[in-house]
């Protein structure tokens, strides 16, 4: 399977690339990618460095195109999609389908990529955006269990690439609001899940209080580890009681089905991390080369090393990994 | 301008969705959703009894659209999907490209619900061109982007109707997880469909006790009720053909007439006795409420 890695910065495309990465995954300085942070992304002569670093080295570079433009934005998603392809990347990771028609008629020989926030989730749809865009590869939404990965597959008319680690989007990717009912961006529209500028901390006596737009999304008392307050990590009160009524701040990681993976014919695993640091890109990369190549030298044997889980929960969310939404007792 | 009755989103008790489309019948709304588009495990009405149910309401003079699920991740849900799409004589409402894809394919126009992602005018003209004769706004999106995009489809004399969501709690996020059965520590997959104890949805809170959403199984809705009453004659003078009305299982006849009384041109003010919000009409963030009819 090929290792598809983040790269919100050119320090972390690097180590992507040093550590073993297949391919990276990079999205312009602008709302047209679904990581729209301030400090991330490429734009101008440090773009056309990263990519030809990347290529140099034989790894791919991917585009992430992959917001939904309104009209008054369009001519900015159409000028990404030309200068990504003037460019000469890979591929592009689109899910708007004026933009994958765009793409696709425009720049015919470009390699496309259904985005996760294409929210497709099944055959069927994967027909469609094979049959009208010819996308090349899909990446599949978070909320589908190994067994309905596997059925996804076997009638893929297009290669798969599933999420292997990272942070865990509970609700399916491209049809989720929680962010922009709080604050006024989606992942959709602005490209950001509960976008920074929204974001406070307050120490007060209850203990360490993080805030989107002024809502409480949690408390943390001293110690405790304090996450980024996205909406479906908070605590919140249900009929008197207080916990993590829709998830608990965890990552997902699934080193351990890679042999299934595989057997069910997944073409590419990707890392979820463009907001994250170089260091976290660094000790992730290589975990997972690892890991893969040892897969690869004895596919009978392979076996989830422990010192690979210990150096991934250091990385995670809540220092705890799962298998979410794949392990069906899970859901 | 039509009123229409969206798709219902709760699980109520079998006779309980009887009685209440019987008592739609003769309320001033035209248009009626039906079919299950949360959770396929939900089993108190059988397809079957959703088509047949369609043919008495149609019978009896309200245009009747089957609707269809939102997240579709299973063969026996595809399976389900297959059957509706094809069932002659209604118009069926895709809310997962899995069925834009079955009905694009079968040649039958169709309705693009408000889960399917149309943004702008490129991918409500493709989608067209697919058989798309409605499509429901994303529920994120403003005034603002409807007006653009409807001058924009004007331009290239591309022809659809527009519904807008209008009244309910906001469908705001599909997930693999049951969250209501989770609240009762139940497995998803035995569930025992406690999602029927909650007729609206269960609320969650933050810890200062705001509302913030509204858990109804594997959807997240709004805690607060979207209500864009006081928008019915900027929606008129956009063009909107249909406004979507949600089901509640109390106080649905006054919304309607409430709606009824807007949409022929009678002041009209929004009741904010329960938590109410517009603030994506306005391009602000969902929870807010703007009052008057500014825009």
């Amino acid at each position: 399977m090929e290792l598809v890695c983040p790269a919100g910065s050119f320090p972390a495309l690097k180590v992507a690339v040093e550590e073993g990465a297949n391919a990276v995954y990079i999205g312009f300085r602008d709302a047209t990618n679904a990581r729209h942070f301030a400090g991330l992304n490429f734009a101008g002569e440090q773009l056309s460095q990263a990519i030809r670093y990347a290529q140099d080295r034989g790894v791919k570079v991917f585009v992430a195109i992959n917001t939904y433009p309104q009209p008054r934005g369009w001519s900015s998603w159409q000028n990404a999609v030309d200068q990504a392809a003037d460019l000469g990347v890979d591929a592009l990771i689109c899910a708007d389908m004026g933009v994958l028609e765009y793409a696709s008629r425009r720049h015919p020989g470009m390699a496309l990529h259904l985005s996760v926030q294409g929210s497709a989730t099944n055959y069927e749809s994967l027909r469609f955006y094979q049959r009208h865009f010819n996308i090349r590869r899909a990446v599949l939404p978070r909320v589908l269990s190994i067994q309905q990965v596997a059925q996804v597959a076997a009638q893929s008319p297009v290669d798969l690439e599933v999420f292997g680690f990272g942070s865990l989007c509970i609700m399916a990717e491209g049809r989720c609001m929680l962010s922009s009912y709080v604050t006024d961006q989606s992942p959709n529209t602005g490209g950001a899940c509960s976008p920074a500028q929204h974001v406070r901390w307050q120490e007060t006596p209850q203990g360490l209080e993080s805030r989107l737009n002024g809502v409480l999304v949690d408390r943390y008392p001293e110690g405790a580890k304090a996450g980024y307050p996205v909406l479906c990590k908070g605590r919140f009160e249900v009929q008197g009681q207080v916990y993590h009524a829709i998830e608990e701040p965890t990552s997902l990681n699934t080193l351990e089905l890679i042999p299934k993976l595989t057997e069910i014919g997944i073409k590419a695993v990707k890392i979820e991390g463009r907001q994250r640091s170089p260091a976290y890109v660094k000790q992730v990369v290589r975990v997972w080369r690892q890991a893969l190549d040892q897969f690869r030298a004895a596919p009978g044997a392979f076996e989830a090393k422990p010192r690979w889980q210990q150096a991934l929960d250091k990385v995670s969310e809540g220092a705890q990994t799962t298998l979410g939404a794949y392990h069906r007792p899970w859901q | 301008m039509q009123l229409s009755l969206g798709p219902l989103q709760y699980l109520w008790p079998r006779q309980q969705v009887f009685d209440f489309y019987e008592r739609m019948l003769n309320l001033p709304m035209e248009v009626i959703y039906l079919g299950e588009t949360v959770c396929s495990k939900r089993r108190e009405l059988s397809t079957a009894d959703w088509l047949e149910l369609a043919t008495t309401l149609a019978r009896q003079g309200k245009q009747v659209v089957l609707s269809t699920l939102a997240l579709i991740e299973a063969e026996s849900e595809l399976k389900t999907l297959r059957r509706i799409c094809r069932s002659e004589g209604f118009l069926i409402e895709a809310n997962d490209m899995a069925a834009v894809e079955l009905l694009a394919s079968q040649g039958v126009p169709f309705v693009c619900g408000h889960s399917i992602n149309i943004y702008n005018a490129q991918s409500l003209a493709f989608l067209i061109r697919q058989g798309a004769r409605r499509w429901v706004m994303p529920v994120e999106l403003s005034a603002a982007t409807l007006a653009d995009i409807l001058q924009e489809l004007e331009a290239q004399q591309l022809k659809v109707e527009t519904e807008v969501f209008s009244h309910g709690y906001l469908p705001l996020a599909y997930s693999a997880r049951c969250m209501t059965a989770r609240y009762h520590q139940l497995p998803k997959d035995n569930c025992q469909f406690i999602c029927r104890d909650y007729p609206q949805g269960l609320p969650a809170r933050s810890q200062e006790g705001e509302s913030l959403f509204t858990m109804n199984g594997i959807q997240t809705q709004s805690g607060a009720i979207y209500n864009l009453l006081e928008q019915v004659p900027r929606m008129q003078a956009l063009g909107v053909e249909l406004v979507r009305l949600s089901p509640a299982p109390t106080g649905m006849e006054e919304i309607i007439h409430s709606f009824d009384a807007a949409r022929r041109g009678e002041p009209v003010q929004v009741d904010t006795s329960e938590l109410t919000c517009n603030g994506y009409w306005f391009a602000e963030p969902g929870m807010i409420f703007k009052s008057g009819t500014s825009l």
